[in-house]
């Protein structure tokens, strides 16, 4: 559950414990069934403000005053803060929990960082919309959506100026991998999406005047290709499928690819012609899927962590802004990765920083107490807009962030009631542990509050929350 | 890095008489003070992509008061550093370390294919790439994996910080962020992380907890060991009530507790003058200025100068010509400063920036700086500078 999604929810004990694994699975599968309701978080007068301007070929540079600007940026950050917020929601509450999974997985894949709420969006909306579907049809729509025009410069990609940037991440990152194409067909195939571009409100647009229509040899083969009959033609390629597949297993199953595996799965892939939803299938039904070496081999990502830790414990935040906050201390705010190749993820997320926040955390919130922190600015997102008076205050008033919580205990403490009184730890441990940890039932109560049943299920929930094996999965 | 299940063992045997002290912090305790000849690196980030151009100014450049008639420097307001170079009117400090010999000032420094986003550029800096590939690993972190293939060692490399910069994150080894000793000790005191250690990993096989183990336990041996240094030899110098004050005093306890660490993180921001440049940088000079002062004749009476090199860099300049709104926007190739009472060559290394050759509007670099990287690596930190850069860059004189 942890892997296909985010953790058993606070009333999943007695299922995770009476169901078979291919039952559970098949449960989640169905719940991604329905579509996604898709997010639209942009405020009402932002939206107005690139209405009124939608139908200019080239607004970000004429109508608008520089006060008009900054203050379009400043309420575009704020708003992908709601969006990242509303995410989280989603992965939290939502039964398709494979669905938003794989939508993660998609949002480091095609990492893209614009800070424009419309292109962030409109992305995100078509990584959740085909994150099951058919990688052909997600390659085509992401590569098309203004986010990846414009974070990969193709719309200054013209006829006498190719941009060869979004050519060449699309072939290194996207899909065949580093070593598996020329610097040729780079040059070739950033020709073949000239005249690919976008309009402030998102959406494509085909420039015709700036496209190359000329001939182009790419990947040893000739023609006047197109944009679209280079992605058709990538998809030709098994590398890619192999490509593909090495990355979900890394993601989903282990860091460590066993490439046997990966061969076997990334053929049945290309021969169903890239469906996602078969692939994940295929996986998760394996016997392989629940070998030893593949328990617990996972270290949570922060995103995960988070989610994991709000569905296990139901709370209301009053102020859900700071899990913002708790993705920059652990570096991964979603729609704002490191850089193309988005999150490296595995062992990069821990370090001596990192770690002890995330092991301190749970006590944290239980006592509602300050996160003792301050991340570092990201000069990118701010873009020189932070004031003098403010940076000064945030620089002598580093005490750091409340989080404001309100944990619903019931629904937790409820599902261990049939629990006896000798197993109740062990029955904790398994609902939130995939491997044990070492310390003792003995040891563990001796850090427990023991005045109560209740009390001491909840400080036994802090605590294993609080050990170094409640970061893997 | 794996730390073998008789390690945890004995690491918990340990625990039980004394504190949780690891092995590497055993063979510290004899031998406390690092032997003389030690030397220190500092690494002062300005971030957000300093003016190089206002902060050395090119006084006798008829193209630079002429692409800038308002930001402009004029050569009488700077302070002369010789008759074509002064510096900003508020970096008297460093006027003063160059008119001793102790600042030596590289011009122009970048890298090819330059890219104007701070995080991008930022991350080329800190990891030591080329423009044109992702590492996930730091120059510094890489210096901690070559420099402890057998050993943990990780408060080697320390970042005044509450998070640890790409920088300073290696493979196997990762240096330690604290934004102070004591804050750090009272973080990693909860007894229950200590009984979590004392127990052991309960997956020795597994690799992932493995490392956090090991992750976990150097942190907490390691906030020990910080901590108690840092009560050895509290500087009493008098620093600025700043933020970046605070963090070089305490640097400057603990290069003088005679702890094991060499190299040291800190960062100062932001330089992103897009608007109203002057006022933004001059704070900024004034608060760095300070700092610097305070920092280096604490070192002076402690006779450490000579054996502490602070360098400066930023994740680019500007454009040469300023904007309308009284700024400059992102730029290219900057300026980095040394500071050591142990510099070989001081001064302006490598002259004043070309202005006549633009590259749109933009400095062309001349000097890459994992040139000056090398020559750090390898002089002043005795390392395998090839190896941790993967590739040779020219050696510099100024060490």
């Amino acid at each position: 559950m942890w892997r296909a999604g985010f953790g058993p929810s606070a009333d999943q004990f007695k299922q995770i414990r009476n169901q078979s694994s291919g039952k559970l699975f098949r449960s989640m599968l169905e719940a991604c069934q329905k579509a996604p309701v898709l997010f639209d978080v942009a405020d009402s007068g932002l939206k107005a403000m690139v209405m009124a301007a939608r139908n200019n070929p080239f607004p970000q540079r004429r109508n608008f005053s520089p006060e008009e600007k900054k203050d379009l940026r400043k309420q575009s950050v704020q708003d992908i803060k709601t969006l990242n917020v509303r995410w989280l929601q989603e992965m939290t509450d939502t039964d398709a929990q494979l669905r938003e999974k794989m939508s993660l997985f998609w949002h480091g894949h095609f990492a893209s960082k614009t800070a424009n709420i419309f292109y962030d969006q409109e992305l995100l909306n078509i990584i959740r919309q085909h994150a099951l579907g058919n990688f052909r049809d997600l390659l085509f729509s992401v590569s098309k959506s203004a986010s990846m025009i414009q974070f990969l410069n193709n719309n200054q990609n013209r006829k006498d100026h190719p941009n060869e940037n979004f050519a060449r991440e699309l072939m290194e990152l996207f899909t065949l991998g580093r070593g598996n194409y020329t610097e040729q067909d780079v040059k070739e195939s950033a020709r073949a999406f000239t005249g690919w571009g976008t309009r402030l409100a998102g959406g494509f647009e085909f420039r015709e005047r700036q496209h190359d229509p000329g001939g182009k040899i790419f990947l040893g083969r000739t023609g006047n290709f197109s944009g679209d009959d280079i992605l058709e033609i990538l998809l030709g390629e098994k590398q890619t499928a192999i490509f593909i597949t090495r990355k979900i297993y890394r993601f989903f199953v282990n860091d460590q690819a066993d490439e046997n595996r990966v061969s076997e799965l990334a053929t049945a892939f290309y021969d169903n012609g890239y469906d996602i939803q078969k692939l994940m299938e295929s996986i998760f039904s394996s016997d392989w899927f629940y070998d030893d070496i593949n328990i617990g081999a996972h270290i949570k990502s922060p995103v995960e962590w988070i989610v994991g830790i709000r569905r296990q414990l139901p709370q209301d935040i009053g102020n859900p802004e700071v899990q913002v906050l708790l993705q920059r201390l652990l570096g991964q705010v979603l729609f704002n990765p490191p850089n193309v190749a988005g999150w490296p993820g595995g062992k990069h997320w821990i370090d001596s920083s990192s770690l002890m926040l995330r092991l301190r955390f749970p006590q944290i919130m239980y006592s509602a107490d300050t996160i003792l922190a301050t991340p570092k600015d990201d000069d990118d997102l701010m873009m020189g807009l932070l004031e003098e008076s403010a940076r000064r205050r945030r620089e002598m008033n580093r005490a750091g962030q409340i989080i404001h919580t309100r944990i619903h205990w019931e629904t937790c403490t409820d599902q261990f009631r049939e629990s006896k009184e000798e197993y109740l730890i062990p029955d904790i441990r398994q609902w939130l542990l995939q491997c044990g940890t070492a310390i003792n039932n003995d040891s563990l109560k001796s850090f427990l509050n023991l005045s109560g049943r209740d009390s001491l299920i909840q400080s036994a929930i802090i605590r294993i929350m609080s050990t170094p094996e409640y970061q893997l999965c | 890095m794996l730390i073998k299940r008789r390690e945890f063992l004995q690491l918990g045997s340990l625990a039980t008489s004394s504190f949780l002290v690891p092995k590497f912090l055993k063979a510290f305790e004899g031998a406390g003070k690092l032997e003389t000849g030690n030397k220190v690196l500092v690494v002062l980030q300005l971030s957000g992509g300093n003016d190089g151009l206002n902060t050395v100014i090119p006084v006798r450049n008829d193209i630079y008061y002429r692409e800038r008639p308002k930001l402009g420097i004029a050569k009488n307001k700077s302070l002369t550093l010789s008759s074509e170079a002064g510096i900003h009117p508020e970096l008297t400090c460093l006027k003063a370390l160059y008119d001793e010999g102790n600042l030596a000032i590289l011009n122009q420094v970048g890298y090819p294919n330059p890219d104007r986003s701070h995080f991008r550029s930022m991350d080329i800096w800190q990891t030591a790439s080329g423009s044109n590939e992702y590492r996930n690993t730091g120059w510094i972190g890489r210096w901690l994996d070559a420099q402890c293939d057998h050993c943990d060692k990780p408060t080697q490399a320390l970042e005044i910080d509450d998070m640890l910069s790409l920088a300073l994150s290696g493979d196997r080894m990762k240096g330690i962020a604290l934004h102070d000793p004591a804050r750090l000790y009272n973080a990693s005191r909860d007894p229950f992380f200590r009984q979590i250690l004392q127990s052991g990993n309960a997956h020795p096989a597994a690799d992932s907890n493995n490392y956090l183990f090991q992750v976990m336990a150097e942190t907490i041996s390691g906030a020990d060991y910080i901590f108690e240094q840092s009560k050895l030899h509290p500087s009493l110098a008098a620093y600025p009530d700043t933020e970046i004050g605070k963090r070089f005093k305490t640097i400057a306890s603990l290069i003088c507790s005679g702890i094991n660490t060499r190299v040291y993180y800190l960062s100062l921001g932001s330089f992103d003058t897009h608007v109203n440049q002057e006022d933004r940088q001059q704070k900024l000079f004034v608060e760095l200025n300070a700092a610097i002062q305070a920092f280096v004749s604490d070192l002076k009476s402690n006779h450490r100068f000579h054996e502490v090199m602070l360098m400066t860099f930023s994740e680019f300049g500007r454009r040469v010509a300023q904007n309308a709104s009284g700024g400059t926007d992102h730029g290219t190739a900057s300026n980095m400063f040394l500071i050591s009472g142990a510099l070989k060559k001081a001064g302006l290394l490598n002259g004043m920036p070309d202005l006549s050759n633009l590259s749109d509007g933009d400095l062309q670099y001349q000097l890459d700086f994992r040139s000056v990287y090398a020559t750090i690596l390898n002089k002043w930190l005795d390392a395998d500078d090839g190896k941790i850069l993967g590739a040779k860059f020219e050696q510099m004189d100024f060490i």
